[in-house]
């Protein structure tokens, strides 16, 4: 398929604007002007329309199809949070507006802080982190913050379960502190005592997401916060995995002090394709004190919002303005929608589904772990690799010739040749009984043809691809 | 009250008894009694999709929308062709995961890859990304990126936007690089107070063009400093002012970031943006984020992919250099159609409009008596102006009338105000602006 | 079958260590290493002059999918790096004994290592 500069004619174009309605100046030296003009592409309307067409149909949107991606909670976008967050009134509002002209705007984040709060059990809310991983890291700065206001210099490290996603570690780095990772117990929960052995007055928190990245409830979550804090730490939830007791359970109530969600995964906002999501951060009252700036606040006198600055106890600002706003917008309303009786069965029936599918699959597949899972689970293929030599990225790529988006592969680390399937509350049994056949189909075919799974995918327009090198020799551009 | 839960109750009936279990509570009973809610949420009742979309229109009517706009300080007012959000809400577009599964995602990899070629194209660098939160993000990620043995100093010069300094500083804090604000001087960088601060302990030095003021850099005089020093050069750049300037390439930068937001983003109340990153080859595998590269299939078809990933969270965690996951996809792709909409020529007359439309307010507001440039020397399409009113006298006035005025600055006694002509201002507009000017200041 | 030449010295995070003078030592990773690695993309050397101490990160070699950190196994600095490898990764996996990646000198401590047999002993151990 071609790029859109190979369509590229000298010449081509269209104009969108009107001829300029006043004399035409270029008031500047020489020396700055640009000397030739950038080497983008000249096509017509109807030549990037079908451009784009085209590229589309290569395309895989949740949408379109089964996505069961763990971790990910590919659960469907609703169209009218699309309309919604189009609204002129949303999208056509510039961020310096004065405060009295953008109450409605102000009022959104206020709402969305309050609803979001009660969800988690957190006392206040920002939402200017960008993404999950934005969102570690301004969590990790407000403890940071918090125990340098306490003149407590010694905590520099926090600890991370070996099963955790990278973006932990790699955002607890980027705040400055030591990451001392602490292997996960047989059953792929927090062993006790290694971290009690690694809580001490250096600790300065402690990441984890329950359930953890095996789909697994740690039963243990009060003990576990309860030794953070004994030690002088503070407990970071990580709410990727939320959409597994939203409404059952509050990592508020588990211990956790702050935390952030992921509006993208359990808040049905589209994923876009890798962005843009948004990552808002909650915390208790303590930590209050230190969330980015500008915040939203209501004048106790007129009553009307207003947004605080210059506060020298925030950490600062992690992006300018708010925080992906028109996204706030959309988990806003999908939050009215569900309601009180609403949110607490997105998880009763995201977990029902993840039960029913391993149900169907534990003939035989091997989950990771032999527990009831929560909203996911995780299956190693390790030992049918190892009788038919067939990998977890051979499944992988095979399900897609099945016409369905595969699940998650080699994550967590801590599993060998791991699938992690999260099919979340928005399948109906039809979906989960057709993607069973598809991995028993993969099952069969790894024993009766391995060949074919290795050969695959074979019905997409390209076929596997040399990474080897596009890694050495980089190409990053036409 | 909606959810989206497609399963009928004999479904969910039908499932449990698979499962062998009387109640969907059951799969929670594992968890410890008490952390489980007893309670009910204290949420509202959920709403049918008539009851939200009038409530979110409720709530939309309490902002006010301005269709004349003289505001930017970092948000922009421009024309966005019809295509552009046309190709943009596109359903797979929108709904599509991140193209780890390459061979299910060719659309999506090389929509990505032609948003980079493009970047590279208009900043004259060797690199993209795929993008990161926005452009104050970029700036710091930018910084990150020029750490060293040694050289841990950024400096920056005061004329950028304060928002991104302040951004700056709290990603630099945290990983213990030192901030150093060379102050402005006249609107404008300082060279001398920048040439004073770098040494063998600076890493880069960062700059923004056109500034936060609206006034043109002498970018390569200060990418001379930087060098010399032995430091690296971060460029901060307007994307539609790049139509018609030099380079930061040319101009002797080895980073270039910025806010994509005016290729085809609406003003969103400030997000999601758009942060583009950009260098020169000997950098390419220090950038954070993620990067769409080409490459072949296995029968030979050309091909992309996400590559260089060993630099990432996912894989190297604690040791990353950033811990960034995700990028802005949607927004960069709206880019990239943006870019392709306008071309070469409909980028230049974007630009040559916003600066002759400036050019022509800027004259038509210094000549009302009271009036006058704050700042001297060059501008794109921003300028600051102080007048013999309050600032908030002016623009609550432009405001009765329908006005989005310019920003306030330095205080609201100092009369002084950042103001943003674009494609978008009519000449009316602009004609209209200066009448009401004139109107506030005869008082 | 993986070989391992008699002269060097293995350690158990599997480099190899060739002395070529008395007090400068040539670094790089085994046969195992390599074909654990898979195929390698890219090498991050270490700076000339970088002081270096027993089991510091002095490097690492990134695959598609991983990266794998080489750790010195003497303390000295660092007085030559194979520049080879900076566009070709790829030397490390078609030939690990002769694609070296840092000259150290002033040696001053070496860790304890294996001789050739041994290492073949501690690799049969771990798989």
């Amino acid at each position: 398929m071609k790029l859109i500069f190979e369509k590229s004619r000298p010449g081509r174009g269209s104009s969108y604007l009107p001829p300029c309605d006043v004399p035409i100046r270029q008031d500047m030296p020489e020396a700055l002007k640009r000397t030739e003009a950038p080497e983008l592409p000249e096509v017509s309307e109807i030549d990037l329309v079908r451009h784009h067409a085209a590229l589309l149909d290569r395309v895989y949107g949740v949408n379109r199809g089964f996505y069961p991606l763990g971790s990910c909670t590919m659960k469907y976008n609703p169209r009218i949070n699309e309309e919604i967050a189009g609204l002129p009134g949303f999208c056509g509002i510039h961020p310096l507006q004065p405060e009295h002209t953008v109450q409605g705007c102000l009022e959104v984040l206020e709402t969305a802080e309050k609803l979001l709060c009660e969800i988690t059990g957190m006392d206040r809310m920002t939402f200017q982190p960008a993404a999950g991983a934005q969102g570690e890291f301004t969590g990790l700065l407000l403890i940071r913050a918090y125990h340098q206001a306490r003149g407590d210099v010694r905590r520099t490290k926090i600890i991370v379960p070996d099963s955790a996603h990278g973006t932990n570690p790699a955002s607890a780095a980027m705040a400055g502190f030591t990451v001392v990772s602490i292997p996960s117990g047989a059953d792929g929960c927090v062993d006790l005592d290694q971290l009690r052995a690694a809580a001490d007055d250096e600790t300065a928190g402690l990441m984890l997401t329950n359930p953890n990245t095996l789909g697994l409830f740690d039963r243990n979550i009060l003990e576990i916060t309860k030794i953070i804090h004994d030690a002088g730490g503070l407990a970071y939830y990580d709410g990727a995995n939320l959409n597994a007791v939203i409404g059952i359970a509050r990592p508020g109530d588990m211990g956790f002090d702050v935390m952030h969600l992921n509006l993208h995964k359990t808040f049905s906002t589209p994923h876009g394709g890798g962005g843009p999501g948004s990552g808002p951060v909650g915390c208790r009252e303590t930590l209050a004190k230190y969330l980015p700036e500008p915040a939203v606040e209501r004048d106790e006198n007129s009553g009307a919002l207003r947004l605080r600055k210059g506060d020298p106890a925030s950490i600062g600002q992690m992006k300018s303005f708010y925080g992906n706003f028109l996204v706030v917008v959309r988990a806003l309303a999908y939050v009215l929608t569900l309601g009180r009786e609403g949110v607490p069965e997105v998880s009763r029936n995201a977990v029902l589904n993840a039960n029913y599918l391993l149900k169907k699959l534990e003939s035989v597949y091997k989950p990771a772990c032999s527990e009831p899972c929560m909203h996911e689970f995780v299956l190693t293929i390790d030992d049918i690799k190892k009788e038919t030599g067939v990998s977890a990225l051979d499944f992988a790529k095979f399900i897609i010739d099945q016409g369905i988006h595969p699940p998650t592969m080699y994550f967590p680390l801590i599993v060998h040749e791991a699938l992690m399937v999260e099919p979340t509350e928005t399948e109906s049994i039809d979906t989960l009984d057709e993607a069973a056949e598809i991995f028993m189909k993969c099952y069969m075919t790894a024993y009766e043809d391995p060949e074919a799974m290795k050969k695959a995918p074979a019905t997409t327009p390209v076929g596997r691809l040399d990474e080897v090198s596009a890694a050495r020799f980089p190409k990053l551009k036409f | 009250m909606g959810g989206y839960i497609p399963s009928s109750s004999d479904e969910r009936q039908k499932m449990l008894d698979q499962l062998g279990m009387a109640d969907i509570g059951d799969l929670f009973s594992h968890i410890p009694q008490e952390v489980l809610l007893k309670k009910p949420l204290d949420l509202p009742e959920g709403l049918s999709e008539l009851e939200v979309r009038r409530a979110m229109e409720k709530i939309a009517s309490k902002n006010r929308r301005f269709d004349t706009i003289f505001r930017g300080a970092g948000s922009y007012n421009h024309y966005i062709p019809s295509v552009v959000k046309h190709i943009a809400a596109k359903e797979d577009y929108v709904t599509a995961y991140t193209p780890y599964q390459a061979e299910l995602s060719q659309g999506l990899l090389q929509g990505i890859f032609e948003y980079q070629s493009m970047i590279c194209a208009l900043t004259g660098m060797d690199a993209s990304n795929a993008s990161v939160y926005d452009g104050s993000a970029a700036a710091a990620e930018a910084a990150l990126m020029c750490r060293e043995r040694g050289r841990n100093a950024l400096i920056v010069a005061g004329s950028c936007d304060p928002q991104t300094l302040h951004v700056i500083r709290t990603y630099c804090s945290a990983a213990g690089m030192e901030v150093i604000e060379a102050a402005a001087k006249d609107g404008r960088a300082d060279a001398d107070a920048i040439a004073s601060a770098a040494g063998a302990g600076t890493a880069a030095v960062y700059i923004q063009q056109p500034n936060f003021f609206g006034l043109l850099e002498d970018v390569e005089k200060i990418g001379a400093i930087a060098h010399e020093a032995g430091a690296r050069y971060i460029v901060g750049v307007n994307p539609i002012s790049l139509a018609v300037l030099k380079t930061p390439a040319e101009c002797g930068a080895d980073i270039a970031v910025g806010e994509g937001q005016p290729l085809g983003i609406p003003l969103s109340f400030g997000g999601p943006y758009l942060g583009f990153m950009a260098c020169k080859s000997a950098m390419t595998r220090k950038l954070p984020g993620r990067i769409v590269g080409e490459t072949l299939d296995i029968h030979g078809k050309r091909a992309y992919v996400l590559t260089l990933q060993a630099r990432e969270q996912h894989i190297r965690r604690e040791k990353a250099g950033s811990s960034i996951c995700s990028n802005q996809a949607l927004c960069a792709l709206t880019a990239a159609v943006y870019m392709s909409a306008m071309g070469p020529a409909g980028m230049k007359d974007a630009a040559v409009q916003c600066m002759s439309k400036a050019a022509y307010a800027a004259d038509k507001i210094t000549a009302i008596p009271g009036f006058k440039l704050y700042f001297d020397g060059p501008f794109f399409h921003e300028f600051v102006t102080q007048g013999p009113v309050a600032s908030s006298v002016v623009l609550a006035r432009l405001e009765e009338q329908g006005i989005l005025g310019g920003y306030p600055l330095f205080g609201d006694d100092s009369g002084c105000i950042l103001w943003c002509v674009t494609e978008m201002n009519t000449r009316e507009e602009i004609d209209r602006l200066a009448e009401i000017l004139k109107e506030v200041a005869a008082v | 079958m993986s070989n391992y030449p008699n002269e060097l010295h293995y350690t158990k995070s599997h480099e190899w260590v060739k002395y070529i003078e008395e007090t400068t030592v040539e670094v790089g990773i085994t046969d195992y290493a390599q074909k654990a690695l898979g195929d390698i993309v890219f090498v991050n050397l270490p700076h000339i002059g970088d002081s270096l101490s027993i089991g510091e990160a002095m490097a690492d070699v990134e695959s598609v999918k991983a990266v794998s950190d080489i750790f010195c196994p003497v303390a000295g600095v660092v007085a030559e790096i194979n520049e080879e490898l900076a566009d070709a990764p790829q030397l490390l996996n078609q030939d690990p004994y002769g694609a070296w990646i840092a000259r150290i000198g002033n040696v001053e401590e070496i860790e304890e290592t294996m001789t050739a047999q041994e290492y073949e002993e501690f690799i049969a151990k771990e798989a």
